[in-house]
């Protein structure tokens, strides 16, 4: 597939978005059973909803340069009982405005107590918006990674792995985006939270080398004998009917040469999770927001790479029909 | 509930993209609006066809043959192109089969083109929304036309009659007649699309002659070869079994 940078962007920002409120998130609710310092909440909840939503929408905004009529983009939420797009394009606007609303509820310091814990913590209107919030999320990661995941004959994305990488590189990227913020926001908790983004990076990097290897090993279902149905060993396409090129040449075939194809794949792994991991760990030891800011910076840049090679590798089996021009 | 489809006889088919031409000819001239053509006369001519006729070698030189394989949307009976669409503009039709899109509620987001394994669909660069054959449904419902104008224009211009049009459900149908008796099949069957669309395979015409069609038994110039008569006196098949 022809990687498109509009959903590069859409789902490497709003995985990010995802993981810096799952971040803000775990940090109350650790705080609320007193294993964390609380946190100022307007500064750190309140600004870090904020930043949250501006990277959402950030994504969401691009998506817009992947439509042909964005001004319709309304109808996409009318098929949510068959497509994972349409779901998609409902929890995505659901997720922001729920983050909004933490924020605010923060801000404004709204917080109407429901009920309270044995330990003296209270179950106020914040942590039922996060909860709910949090649902959204892992929601959200779904919808996007199903709306690949749910092509049985794109065979690279066609599988859990597909789901598991978005969920942990979305949880990585917005978690060492946390430490950044908290670094500045509230710097006593900066600590769990690198520890966090160095768990989910490493993780993500499991995944998503389990996901290479996968693809790597993958044999092709669809072959030129069941395109055509001849059944000959040697069969080579002498036309495709049409001399320069056709939606069906620039849509499926990414056009990369191999030696960027190689290069990107080693060095994908690189930015995404061994330099980020590193600058982390500096983080930790030298305390310096420097650090955190260039481990998000370089581990975004890496996951950019990681999302066009994705779309990259996955070989759609109509170009069997359009192997040679003529 | 029917499903309409073409059937296209691979061991007629010559390649001569009658079925491109007239299809272009007619779909950009419809009430959906033209068909993208850009660069029409430059380096780099590209444009969106509901209908292409790729060709194939078979085999290696010098024991080869050609085939022609002209692929529209296949109209499948399980299309993976319908559900995943988030509008609704892409629908199968309950009447006839027919997959559709509409052009008015398509946002152009490419997602049913990725979801289609033979890649019928192809987007118009110009009106911005996925286009595909519609089975020319314009055409075979307008019943100003006479009766055998009601057929897409592909079937229509077919100079070899490489292509039929028909309902696939109806066992009695001229198409459903050729598939079973021709051994039509479908394009991809592994991913149980279940494509409507169905193609005659190329047969090669073989004669097989025995000898004795070549001569005559009774050819009067091997009268001389043949071995005598046994005589009167010889022995008879009543002196072989008799007791």
């Amino acid at each position: 597939m022809r990687p498109a940078f509009s959903v590069i962007f859409l789902t490497t920002l709003i995985g990010a978005g995802q993981g810096l409120f799952l971040a803000l998130y775990t940090v109350q609710i650790y705080a609320l059973f007193q294993l964390l310092p609380p946190p100022e909440a307007r500064s750190f909840y309140g600004f870090g909803s904020l930043v949250s939503v501006l990277v959402l929408a950030a994504g969401l905004l691009a998506s817009f340069f992947h439509l042909g009529h964005p001004e319709r983009a309304w109808r996409t939420a009318t098929q949510w009982r068959t497509s994972w797009l349409s779901r998609e394009v409902i929890v995505l606007p659901a997720f922001i405005a729920t983050t909004l609303l933490y924020g605010l509820a923060h801000w404004t310091n709204w917080r109407p107590s429901i009920a309270s814990l044995p330990s003296g913590g209270l179950i106020d209107a914040t942590i039922l918006l996060g909860a709910l919030g949090t649902v959204l999320a892992f929601a959200l990661f779904i919808c996007t990674a199903m709306i690949y995941a749910c092509l049985p004959f794109l065979r690279e994305w066609h599988s859990p792995l597909t789901v598991l990488n978005f969920i942990l590189l979305g949880g990585a990227s917005g978690f060492t985006l946390a430490t950044w913020f908290a670094a500045y926001a509230a710097p006593q908790v900066v600590g769990f939270l690198t520890g966090w983004a160095l768990i989910l990076t490493v993780l993500g990097f499991a995944g998503r080398t389990w996901s290479l290897i996968r693809n790597a090993r993958l044999r092709p279902r669809s072959t030129i004998q069941t395109a055509i149905g001849v059944k000959h060993p040697k069969l080579a396409q002498k036309s495709q009917g049409a001399m320069g090129g056709s939606f069906n040449t620039r849509e499926f075939f990414h056009g990369a040469s191999a030696s960027t194809m190689r290069a990107l794949l080693w060095g994908f792994p690189l930015l995404a999770f061994a330099l980020p991991a590193v600058l982390l760990a500096l983080g930790l030891a030298i305390d310096s927001a420097v650090a955190y800011s260039s481990a998000f910076v370089i581990q975004y840049l890496g996951l950019l790479a990681e999302r066009w090679m994705f779309f990259a590798q996955a070989k759609h089996p109509q170009n069997l029909y359009y192997q040679t021009v003529s | 509930m029917s499903q309409l489809a073409l059937v296209i006889d691979l061991n007629v088919c010559v390649g001569c993209h009658a079925c491109v031409t007239s299809c272009k000819e007619w779909n950009t001239s419809g009430s959906a609006g033209p068909l993208v053509d850009q660069n029409p006369y430059s380096a780099d001519p590209t444009g969106t066809f509901f209908n292409r006729v790729q060709t194939f070698e078979i085999g290696e030189f010098p024991g080869t043959e050609t085939l022609h394989l002209p692929k529209s949307c296949l109209h499948c009976e399980d299309p993976p192109c319908v559900p995943v669409c988030p509008t609704g503009a892409s629908y199968k039709r309950q009447q006839d089969g027919i997959v559709l899109v509409d052009y008015d509620k398509c946002i152009g987001c490419k997602y049913c083109a990725w979801a289609c394994p033979y890649g019928a669909r192809e987007f118009d660069e110009q009106g911005k929304v996925m286009k595909k054959c519609t089975l020319c449904v314009d055409r075979i419902y307008d019943y100003s036309l006479s009766e055998a104008d009601r057929k897409p224009a592909c079937v229509k211009a077919c100079p070899t009659s490489a292509r039929l049009f028909g309902d696939i459900h109806d066992p009695a149908s001229e198409v459903s007649v050729a598939i079973r008796s021709n051994g039509g099949y479908q394009l991809m069957p592994e991913w149980s699309t279940h494509p409507a669309n169905h193609y005659l395979p190329r047969r090669q015409t073989q004669m097989k002659i025995h000898p004795d069609e070549l001569e005559r038994s009774d050819n009067p110039r091997k009268l001389d070869a043949q071995l005598p008569k046994p005589g009167a006196a010889g022995p008879t098949i009543e002196d072989a079994v008799g007791w």
